[in-house]
């Protein structure tokens, strides 16, 4: 089993008409064991920008706080906040760093500059990949292309967007054995950050 | 391989470990207690290879200390249990401690328990578990737990959990060490 598969998880991140969502799903587990159903998987970097980290869960912490850690530094140094598409090519970076001992995570960065939705998402030594429409990451990370293709289109409004990321991530976990176990779902918009937690199947 | 399983009650904080040390085929010691006390307030219940469980359960805890010392802070036990995992993080890719830990405590937050696995897997929880023996446990604290256990249904669901380790495990684990933490500090049962 490959490491990326140790802990399990899925993350699925969608544009939407100048909003943007992100979910994952709850599971912690150790291979076929199911250790916490309550584990986070997306952070709140900045007011609009949010990081989503699936692979293995102890480097999913570091990276994390790593990242908030590089964030808060910027901030003091330069006295002004950092912009979404700087804070793709900081984690871009910061992951080649590590080239020769990577950190086991699929990063997703979303965020809103200006309005205008950012998404981009990266293997474990840092290559960008800045989709035009919608990421996913984790070990359920196939199963949700399907479903996003499905049901993607232009300018989809915050309050739809956030239904259909929760569809996706419910069904795209449920074929997952590694990933479910509750779901969480964050909307960003210009105004704010908008959590809803999903229900799902409970196994 | 070591048994470590905990949850967590109304207002106390419950590990218990099994006592074997074995060595290759051959059973060294029954009566090793595997759970340390840090501070008066959080229990470490370590499992995994016994130099590295000795060896990280002293230095995890001598720090903590060093800590109240010189900065007059007690740490709580979510401060604590950060602090292990960022040491663990920090070991996994430099020399590895193979040391799965629960830690249980109680402060000011009301008891609580962190599962913390030898990689700096960090996770807070109401019921959890470590090795073999975790795949038996972990379905009896899932049936029996209460938000609200009170002190005698956790002794009595430890009970259960203890005799379903003894009947169905492969390797004979004949004693258990139990501990809890509660407002009043540890106490073993």
């Amino acid at each position: 089993m490959s490491i990326f598969d140790y802990n399990g998880g899925g993350i699925v991140a969608m544009k939407g008409k100048n909003c943007i969502a992100i979910g994952a799903d709850r599971r912690l587990g150790q291979q076929m064991k199911t250790v916490s159903t309550n584990f986070k998987k997306i952070f709140r970097m900045q007011d609009n920008i949010l990081l989503g980290l699936g692979g293995l869960a102890t480097d999913i912490e570091t990276f994390s706080a790593e990242m908030e850690y590089k964030l808060n530094l910027y901030n003091l140094r330069e006295n002004r906040k950092l912009k979404p598409t700087a804070f793709v090519s900081l984690v871009s970076s910061t992951l080649y760093e590590h080239r020769w001992g990577p950190y086991f995570v699929s990063p997703i960065v979303v965020g809103l500059q200006d309005g205008t939705p950012v998404i981009s998402t990266y293997d474990s030594i840092g290559c960008t990949t800045d989709t035009e429409n919608f990421a996913v990451a984790g070990t359920a990370g196939e199963l949700l292309y399907g479903l996003c293709e499905t049901y993607y289109r232009e300018d989809i409004p915050a309050e739809e967007l956030v239904e259909i990321i929760g569809q996706i991530l419910l069904a795209g976990c449920d074929r997952d054995a590694l990933a479910g176990w509750g779901g969480v779902v964050y909307l960003l918009t210009t105004d704010n950050l908008h959590i809803r937690e999903l229900k799902t199947k409970q196994t | 391989m070591d048994t470590v399983f905990g949850f967590v009650g109304k207002d106390f904080a419950l590990v218990a470990t099994d006592c074997g040390v074995a060595y290759s085929i051959m059973r060294f010691s029954d009566t090793e207690d595997k759970i340390m006390a840090v501070d008066d307030n959080k229990l470490f219940a370590m499992g995994g290879e016994i130099g590295d469980r000795l060896n990280f359960g002293e230095y995890i805890q001598k720090n903590i200390h060093l800590y109240t010392f010189r900065t007059g802070i007690k740490l709580n036990v979510r401060e604590a249990a950060n602090y292990t995992r960022s040491e663990l993080a920090y070991a996994i890719r430099n020399g590895p401690y193979q040391v799965n830990l629960l830690i249980g405590g109680f402060d000011e937050e009301g008891p609580s328990l962190y599962w913390l696995d030898y990689l700096g897997t960090l996770q807070k929880l109401t019921r959890g578990a470590h090795g073999y023996g975790a795949y038996f446990v972990s379905g009896l604290p899932d049936n029996w737990f209460k938000p609200d256990l009170t002190l005698d249904e956790g002794i009595e669901l430890v009970k259960k959990c203890i005799n379903e380790v003894q009947t169905r495990f492969l390797m004979s684990q004949k004693n258990f060490v139990v501990k809890i933490v509660t407002k009043d500090g540890i106490r073993v049962i």
